[in-house]
């Protein structure tokens, strides 16, 4: 690890402050931060501390849910409104990484995670356009079980590695952004970049800005729940998750959303499975027609071809687990 | 401000570089605490903050300025912890190294079941705990352990849940 200078910062005014100089970063639990400065990958010169930062979990006056960066992943899943509310956001959450880990990890560095790209974490030994842009990418070729079938390009086909956002995209959360010229409100549908030519572009966080808080929209109540399948039952990296509600009214589809994890660059909101299955049946053969439709985008890589038809299959699994009796 | 480990103060250290980890083990002695991968990945380096369990290897010293570190070494000062006779009774370990991080674990962890913090496979997230085998197994997924000793860990952690809800 390079030296360091490390900051508390006390207020989040003075986080951005000092956060916005050169070679200045945010630090939140440390958790993946600290492991990526000791492999090389990430070389800060001054770490500036926002874990100690005031992190309320406050409704709204509309019934929303507003949830400060720095509050513990912990903390989130055990919330009374939380785990009544939004199910799914709470089991997103305790399937991720492991008690400890959730015990320091924040909210906002959750978001800000790097990929597990094992190459991207490589520094001494492998190419990657996304730690050094233009030098090439030596998954294609490698080991992509963990890698992307949707969304992916020719320069980078690594996938975000965090359970909570997929939760946090099926329920419409809003990202508030601060930096030196206010507060900003952005879907966080679109906060994650897909690859394309700029893998080393993974947010719209302008530099100098940081996530101040996310906000959940109030839901109607729904059956939801955050179904993760790994290579071992805990304590691993989704090789595809889903993160789904759904509302079924006479037989029929009334509201639902659904996005999946492990997949993409980004938490993936699955809309054309959403739009085939809304005012529709709620049958198993609706729910099968609705993943061949979002799957039907897929691009694989012989490694992880085998994931069309996990994601398809635990689509299928989770919406009729949902439905219960309605199917 | 200084770090208060076990009941004692220390200085942080002046390089911001040195993990929690690596002061307890290389400059305080304190070698209960084991580094097994050093990348959070199997729980051996299990501390608790302000009575929290957390990974001592990824959280820098400067980190813990100002609170509370309680080590396998504070567990058990006033003789076996409980957790510690239960490892015992219950052949919960083969060769050790793993042990002090699931003892840390584990004590944090029957105080979270206590306070209703649902896991990953608890059926009703808003309903009080039980501690079933499953629970117990899912709730101390993070510690690692390369004997497989687990069905002993379990055993003994059931057991010190039971007593303490007698
Ligand atoms: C062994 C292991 C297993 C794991 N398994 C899982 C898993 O199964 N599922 C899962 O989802 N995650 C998993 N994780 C990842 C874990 O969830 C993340 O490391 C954690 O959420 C990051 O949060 P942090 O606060 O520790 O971030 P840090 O490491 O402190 O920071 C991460 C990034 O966020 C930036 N940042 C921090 N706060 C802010 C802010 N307020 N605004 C802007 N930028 C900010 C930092 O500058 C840094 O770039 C695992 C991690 C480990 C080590
Ligand atoms: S997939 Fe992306 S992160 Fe992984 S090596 Fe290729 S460019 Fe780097
Ligand atoms: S040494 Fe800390 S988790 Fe392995
Ligand atoms: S007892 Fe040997 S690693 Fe657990």
């Amino acid at each position: 690890m390079t030296p360091v200078t490390y900051l508390r910062a006390d207020s989040s005014a003075a986080a951005i402050a000092l956060g916005a100089a050169d070679g200045h970063r945010l630090l939140g639990g440390g958790t993946n931060l600290i492991d990526l400065m000791r492999k090389g990958v990430e070389q800060p010169a001054v770490l500036v501390d926002v874990s100690g930062l005031a992190a309320p979990i406050t409704e709204a006056a509309d019934g929303s849910l507003v949830i400060g960066a720095a509050a513990r992943n912990s903390d989130v899943a055990a919330h009374p409104l939380v785990r009544a509310r939004y199910p799914m956001l709470a089991r997103a959450i305790l399937a991720g990484a492991s008690a400890q880990i959730r015990n320091m990890a924040t909210v906002g560095g959750n978001l800000m995670q790097r990929t597990r790209c094992v190459y991207f974490a490589d520094a001494a030994g492998s190419r990657c356009n996304k730690r050094v842009p233009g030098s090439g990418c030596d998954a294609l070729g490698g080991f992509t079980r963990y890698h992307a079938i949707l969304g992916a390009s020719p320069a980078c086909i690594a996938t975000h590695p965090s359970d909570m956002a997929v939760a946090l995209v099926a329920l419409d959360a809003r990202l508030h952004l601060a930096g030196a010229d206010g507060v900003r409100s952005v879907a966080l549908a679109n906060f994650h970049q897909l690859p394309g030519d700029s893998p080393e572009v993974e947010t719209m966080l302008a530099p100098g800005e940081m996530i101040l808080a996310v906000e959940l929209p109030p839901v109607q109540p729904m059956r939801s729940t955050y179904r993760k399948v790994r290579d071992r039952a805990s304590y691993a990296f989704a090789l595809v998750s889903v993160a789904a509600g759904i509302v079924v009214e006479d037989g029929r589809i009334a509201d639902v959303r659904i996005a999946v994890g492990g997949v993409a660059a980004k938490p993936w909101r699955a809309a054309r499975a959403e739009a085939s299955l809304r005012d529709g049946p709620a049958s198993v053969e609706a729910f099968v027609q609705a993943a061949q439709a979002e799957l039907a985008q897929a691009d694989p890589l012989p490694g992880n071809a085998f994931k069309v038809q996990l994601a398809e299959r635990t689509l299928v699994a989770v919406l009729t687990d949902l439905a219960g009796g309605d199917a | 401000m200084t770090i208060r480990i076990n009941g004692t103060d220390y200085d942080p250290p002046e390089d911001a570089r040195v993990s929690l980890l690596d002061l307890l083990r290389d400059r305080l002695q304190l070698t209960g605490t084991k580094v097994g991968c050093n990348q959070g990945a199997c729980g051996a380096c299990t501390v608790l903050i302000d009575g929290r369990r957390v990974l001592s290897c990824l959280t820098l010293a400067a980190q813990a300025d100002g609170r509370k570190v309680t080590t396998i070494e504070g567990l058990g000062a006033d003789g076996l912890h409980p957790l510690q006779a239960a490892f015992l009774e219950h052949d919960g370990l083969q060769c050790g190294y793993c042990t002090p991080g699931q003892i840390c674990a584990a004590a944090a962890m029957l105080v979270e079941a206590e306070a209703g913090m649902p896991s990953y496979v608890t059926a009703d997230l808003t309903a009080p705990v039980t501690l079933s085998r499953d629970e117990v197994r899912e709730r101390m997924s993070g510690n690692l352990c390369r004997c497989g000793a687990h069905n002993g860990i379990v055993d003994a952690i059931l057991s010190v849940a039971q007593e303490r809800a007698a």
